[in-house]
């Protein structure tokens, strides 16, 4: 079932990030994807996470299809203009890519090559709203027609973070990429599950569950190292502290036990919540911790909570 | 595009009276006639050009992209921000409001909708704003604007079609 089909049947869906390696070869990637398959439903591959140079994100996404699980091809509007960015995706549909992720991107002065161009030609707004032209309307936004157009099963996703000021403006801001085209969402990392509600609630009130997904974003932390580099160096990642208490109290060799469980209540509660259609796991370098995830949330495989 | 980076600059003008200028600057008859005269001579649009530019560069940081979205992001200059978002914020917005590319510096979007909200305008910060056209860089976007041809600079929804007539086109 695609992750499409698994959304639109009404039953919970669970995606989850890989992150392309820095290197030449895809074997990493399949080797991540094979020990998804059966745990997910879809798996994202990485678009230069972080600004950082990574194999395409199209490479990988034709590897994940290739080992057999779903991919979600990411694209960002940091390094493409809108000629390459529409290029992109007549390729990606050629190929048998079909859900595609639209994100800003982060600055590249976050990354390993500062000095790099910022592109931004089009923000990711303008992105999905010119890709669900391209396969609705089988026009560029030259209005130069397509033939054929992108497959009209492409499925086209969003992001949104949910914790960011201005707070009371983020349901809003997603309402916007829903009208643009977005079919699905998947948000920033959940440690705040009554923010994510109180988000949730605007969500609702505009109807947006009704037109979009709304995948909630949850990763494990994997050491208390990983946890202080979240907190410091990932723009737009909030971790209250109650969660960071709760992480410093185990023995150091018990931090990466205790992430997966509290991944494990986060994805329980958060799937309480109405309207919440799924959840991402935001594990990219820990994808081991995923059966644990979805074990202890009573998600795992041959259980029929999914 | 331009030569100068993209940062986030607070307006040194209060919201109110930007709002009320805002009325008296709408197009009518006066301002296409007026801006038809200054288009029509080489060295007045120029001036007038030259003009706009020193103005708007103190008052909002402008950088003259030529397609003005001040009137309905709170007058707080979207390509002030530094992924020139016109659909803004992005996700990386600092706790306290802080852009995370320059983080002494506020996001333009948080003051944009706080100005805007203000003013019973955070409906505004809805509005889908189409792709910039990139060769109006260095143009008056006053001209522009009297003239008619920022009409399709962003839409309240897209309807039934869809359809997203680009600046392309």
């Amino acid at each position: 079932m695609s992750l499409r089909e698994r959304l639109a049947s009404g039953s919970f869906a669970v995606t989850a990030e890989i992150s392309p390696p820095r290197g030449a070869s895809t074997d990493p990637i399949t080797k991540t994807a094979t020990l998804l398959r059966g745990w997910v439903d879809a798996v994202n591959v990485t678009d230069n996470q972080g600004s950082n140079v990574r194999l395409a994100s199209w490479a990988g996404s034709l590897a994940v299809l290739a080992a057999g699980l779903e991919p979600v091809m990411q694209m960002t509007c940091r390094d493409r203009n809108r000629i390459a960015l529409q290029s992109d995706l007549l390729g990606a549909s050629a190929l048998g890519i079909r859900s595609i992720l639209v994100m800003t991107g982060d600055h590249p002065k976050f990354g390993d090559h500062p000095g790099a161009k910022p592109v931004f030609d089009l923000d990711s707004v303008q992105l999905l709203w010119t890709l669900r032209t391209m396969r609705d309307q089988a026009v560029l936004l030259s209005g130069r027609t397509l033939d054929p157009a992108p497959s009209a099963g492409c499925f086209l996703g969003a992001v949104e973070n949910p914790f960011a000021p201005p707070v009371e403006f983020r349901a809003d801001r997603l309402g916007k990429k829903v009208e643009a085209g977005a079919q699905f969402v998947q948000t920033q990392f959940v440690f705040d599950v009554p923010a994510f509600g109180r988000w949730m609630a605007q969500v609702r009130d505009l109807g947006l569950p009704e037109r979009c997904a709304i995948l909630a974003g949850v990763g494990a932390v994997r050491s208390l190292r990983a946890l202080d580099y979240m907190r410091e160096k990932v723009p737009g990642v909030y971790v209250p502290d109650e969660v960071y208490r709760r992480l410093r109290a185990v023995p150091a060799d018990r931090t990466a036990a205790e992430g997966v469980r509290l991944a494990a209540e986060i994805v329980e509660q958060v799937r309480g919540i109405p309207g919440v259609a799924g959840v991402h796991l935001l594990v990219a370098g820990n994808e081991q911790a995923v059966p644990g995830i979805l074990d202890g949330a009573g998600l795992g495989v041959g259980n029929d909570g999914r | 595009m331009t030569a100068r980076p993209p940062i986030p600059a607070h307006p040194h003008l209060g919201v109110r009276v930007a709002y009320r200028l805002q009325r008296a600057l709408r197009p009518n008859a006066g301002w296409r006639w007026f801006s038809a005269i200054v288009e029509a001579s080489g060295p007045a649009r120029a001036a007038f050009t030259g003009a706009e530019r020193l103005v708007k560069a103190e008052v909002f940081g402008c950088r003259m992209c030529g397609q003005c979205a001040l009137p309905v992001t709170g007058y707080v200059c979207p390509m002030g921000c530094p992924k020139e978002l016109r659909n803004g914020p992005c996700g990386g917005v600092g706790p306290d409001g802080s852009c995370e590319v320059y983080p002494a510096l506020r996001c333009v979007w948080v003051d944009a909708y706080e100005r805007a909200a203000s003013q019973g305008r955070a409906a505004d910060l809805r509005l889908l704003h189409r792709p910039a056209d990139n060769r109006r860089w260095g143009q008056s976007s006053w001209l522009n604007y009297w003239q008619g041809r920022d009409e399709g600079l962003w839409t309240s929804g897209l309807g039934e079609a869809g359809e997203l007539p680009g600046a392309d086109s």
